[in-house]
């Protein structure tokens, strides 16, 4: 049965602390690490971006995998940061690992869903019969507004999946999409900043769309909570998993080995990926993991894996993801990150 | 300082690490050659590099040229590969005073430069220590 | 071959010479050197200069410079091997003379660096590394020279204090220079406490950006010997490449292409080390001089750093080097410092170098090399 063959991530070694950044704009440190539950987040070095982080993502996945990157027939990059706004962010991904140039590539946007869409249309064209193996990224170096809500949760992070026919680690039982025209978060073109609904991003459209496609793939499979090994939620901030969840009969210890957002932040594209990746690296054969993303805009796609054996074999040949979380760290001040996110005017 | 072109030429090296070893005399040449500087022979097959090294002499560039400003102050170091290759490049991830001859480093990924605000992004390979 | 021997000389004061172009500086030191060797006419020129096109946009000086010496048809080349450009032009005008070709060749060198930022003039210098492989990774001048210090320092047990040295004592040397850039003393706390420019090299381990020219007339030695005037014959001349990326090299702090250009100098002039009585080398870092004077035999490999401890390459020790006050405090006008090396040794060995001037020289050498050592010319003087 299709699934994943293998599966890397990557998150950058520079963080922020919830204060840091709360100083700056004289506002109050306690309630916003209780309201997001949040501590701090992960922040790329200037010379990171989506594609870079793709990139070592990416070549973790194929250590797992453990194939000819030749025969990757597909490389989708899913993001809301691409660096270029035209030219794939795809191709150099593809040319890094050696997959060029017999690939379908593709860079694929929906906010924070993009990781995921990747993944639903690799799979798919592994099932068709297309491609002997499909890599799909969810990446981000997001940014918020200085002094917005925002800024203390845009995160930088990449998890990527290599779907394949044979040797899975995970079985995908079963895809699911929902979405709806929900304006709740938005990015015009030539625009710096994303701009945002407030409260309405929650229940008509996170909290909405979540439950939709979580309570679609339980539907259509006959599944319940209780049969769920690990479950990830999108992460825009420590609560709203939890509270989804609770909503909709799952219980916090099936959330908390996928639930980073406390120490990484929201990575978007990267932040329900990067929750599985976080699963796999401690799964066991037999083990069932619900991924339900959500990007704004807004939709959600759902994923059923059951793990097999095989990921015994390949766990160890990459970074584990709570490695990455929490090892190696380098805690910025506030003004070398705005430095590195560029937020500080020069001259030309 | 590249136009597209030149900095699409040397994709090969710059992202994959690309390499060739000489049939006669057996030395790996990065990047790759038309004749073996060693033997002068002109006979290769095509080799990738080790992807870990160690320092073998580093700096710090205070002054950098201008693509580079925004990153200054950063590490170089000349790394020589496991598999005997010796290769310029920058150290990253590293706090200087951790920076040593002999520390060991790995291969990641990372811009470079940028080409200006509107110019082509330019990737290619740093070293990181190897934890 | 024939003999050649050095008839004139010209060189004006070095620095940040705001008010004068390119063309200015080399024309008013190619006329002080005609006038110096008494005439008004050359058959043909060699200019050295690493790199008009990035600092002043302007290539294609050969003929620009042969026309505003008021020269023309005369041939006129620029001859460019980065930073021993200056250097090589001597020899190729050695060459031309020596082979009967030409009988009188004016040899110069200029570089006008101030017309660019800092930044620009970093890249512009930088562009003598391998671009793809070197600088495409931040690397710059300094930073290469401070990875051959660092690697000079782990091998052998060169001090930062003895790199400081090399710069105090030749500022020492270059504070009786009055047409040097900087014509003052410096101490060893004043260079370990300036500003950091590439670890373990601060600002006063460097040579400065310079504008400034230098030229000089060569002819048959027969023709020299009919003049009123020491007579300074080239007798030895040596040019030898290296890998231009330092990172390609077997040995860092080795400089080979000084050491086979040093080789093929002795060789041709009969001498070795000791018979040479001063130096002129390429200090565009500390470390530099201190790798140059290993190459060049001069002491022991790894000994150059306790050379200039002991004293032995100041003016009153046993191996003078860069009696001028060498790159670091006369300037690098990067095209021009070959020649202007030149212009030393014939003063000193001529007996016409004022304050600082040596007692009784009578074989000098020159070394001028290009890029982090990817190429060097060195010259050796006598005088009859």
């Amino acid at each position: 049965m299709e699934g994943i063959v293998g599966y890397g991530a990557y998150i950058p070694r520079n963080r922020i602390k919830v204060e840091e950044i709360a100083k700056v704009w004289g506002a109050d440190a306690p309630s916003y690490k209780k309201g997001l539950m949040l501590e701090e987040k992960s922040v790329p070095s200037p010379d990171q971006d989506t594609i870079t982080m793709s990139v070592e993502a990416s070549k973790s996945a194929v250590k797992r995998a453990h194939i000819d990157p030749r025969e990757i027939g597909a490389v989708y990059v899913g993001s809301e940061s691409h660096p270029y706004a035209v030219k794939p962010s795809g191709t150099v991904l593809a040319e890094a690992l050696g997959a060029t140039p017999e690939a379908h590539t593709a860079d694929f946007e929906f906010a924070c869903k993009a990781g995921t869409e990747g993944m639903f249309v690799a799979l798919g064209l592994v099932k068709a019969g297309e491609i002997k193996y499909g890599l799909a990224v969810g990446a981000d170096t997001s940014q918020g507004a200085p002094g917005d809500a925002l800024e203390y949760s845009a995160a930088a992070g990449a998890a990527a999946f290599i779907f394949g026919r044979d040797n899975v680690v995970a079985k995908a039982l079963k895809t699911y999409s929902y979405m709806t025209d929900t304006p709740d978060f938005w990015r015009r073109e030539y625009q710096y900043y994303p701009q945002h609904g407030g409260r309405f991003t929650g229940d008509p459209a996170y909290f909405k769309h979540v439950m939709g496609a979580a309570r679609g793939i339980m539907d259509k499979t006959g599944m319940k909570p209780p049969d769920f090994d690990f479950v990830i939620f999108h992460q825009p901030n420590g609560k709203f998993p939890f509270r989804v969840g609770k909503r909709l009969g799952f219980e916090e210890k099936q959330i908390e080995q996928g639930w980073l957002v406390n120490k990484l932040g929201n990575t978007y594209s990267g932040s329900s990926p990067l929750g599985l990746t976080a699963c796999l690296d401690v799964s066991k054969a037999g083990d069932k993991i619900l991924l339900v993303s959500y990007g704004s805009g807004a939709g959600s796609d759902a994923f059923i894996f059951e793990v097999t054996k095989k990921i015994d074999e390949v766990r160890d040949l990459a970074p584990k993801t709570r490695e990455l979380l929490d090892e190696n760290k380098h805690y910025l001040e506030y003004g070398e990150y705005a430095k590195f996110r560029q937020k500080i005017k020069k001259a030309n | 300082m590249p136009t597209p072109s030149r900095y699409w030429r040397e994709i090969p090296q710059r992202y994959r690490l690309e390499a060739q070893k000489c049939k006669n005399c057996g030395v790996v040449l990065f990047p790759p050659r038309l004749i073996c500087p060693e033997c002068k022979s002109r006979d290769f097959e095509d080799t990738k590099l080790a992807e870990k090294g160690k320092v073998l002499t580093y700096t710090i560039i205070r002054v950098p040229p201008h693509q580079f400003v925004d990153q200054a102050p950063f590490a170089v170091g000349i790394m020589e590969l496991d598999d005997g290759v010796k290769l310029t490049g920058q150290i990253v991830d590293c706090d200087f005073e951790d920076l040593k001859i002999g520390l060991r480093v790995k291969i990641e990924f990372r811009k470079i430069f940028e080409e200006g605000g509107s110019g082509i992004l330019c990737y290619g390979y740093k070293f990181v220590p190897d934890m | 071959m024939r003999d050649v021997a050095v008839i004139g000389v010209g060189i004006t004061k070095w620095g940040e010479l705001w008010e004068k172009s390119l063309r200015d500086i080399f024309v008013e030191t190619a006329l002080l050197a005609l006038d110096d060797a008494g005439i008004d006419r050359i058959e043909s020129m060699y200019v050295g200069c690493m790199s008009s096109g990035l600092f002043v946009g302007q290539e294609h000086i050969a003929s620009l410079l042969a026309d505003y010496l008021g020269q023309t048809p005369v041939p006129s080349a620029r001859v460019e091997t980065a930073c021993a450009s200056g250097g090589l032009a001597l020899r190729l005008g050695y060459m031309e003379v020596a082979s009967g070709m030409s009988d009188v060749v004016l040899v110069g060198g200029v570089e006008k660096m101030t017309d660019v930022n800092g930044y620009e003039a970093t890249y512009a210098l930088g562009s003598a590394a391998d671009q793809e492989y070197e600088g495409y990774h931040g690397i710059t001048f300094p930073g290469l020279y401070a990875l051959i210090a660092r690697a000079h320092m782990e091998k052998y047990g060169t001090t930062r204090e003895q790199m400081a040295l090399v710069a105090v004592k030749n500022h020492k040397n270059g504070a009786k220079n009055p047409l040097a850039q900087f014509p003052f003393e410096i101490t060893v706390d004043s260079v370990l406490n300036s500003v950091m420019v590439a670890d373990p090299l601060r600002i006063l381990d460097c040579s400065p950006i310079t504008d400034g020219a230098a030229s000089v007339i060569i002819c048959p030695v027969e023709m020299a010997r009919k003049m009123k005037k020491p007579v300074i014959k080239v007798i030895g001349s040596g040019h030898a490449t290296d890998m231009i990326a330092l990172n390609q090299r077997k040995d860092m702090t080795w400089l080979e292409a000084t050491y086979q250009a040093g080789r093929q100098a002795y060789d041709m002039a009969d001498k070795r080390p000791e018979d040479i009585d001063l130096l002129e080398v390429h200090d565009c870092f500390t470390i530099a001089e201190i790798c140059v004077i290993e190459a060049l035999g001069m002491v022991e490999k790894g000994q150059g750093g306790k050379a200039v401890e002991d004293e032995l390459t100041y003016i009153e020790g046993k191996i003078p080097v860069n009696p001028s006050g060498g790159l670091k405090a006369k300037g690098h006008p990067v095209g021009a410092t070959g020649v202007a090396q030149v212009i030393e040794i014939v003063k000193q060995l001529s007996g016409d170098a004022g304050e600082r001037q040596l007692k009784d020289p009578r074989i000098g050498m020159t070394q001028n090399m290009g890029g982090s050592g990817g190429s060097t010319v060195v010259h050796i003087f006598e005088r009859e």
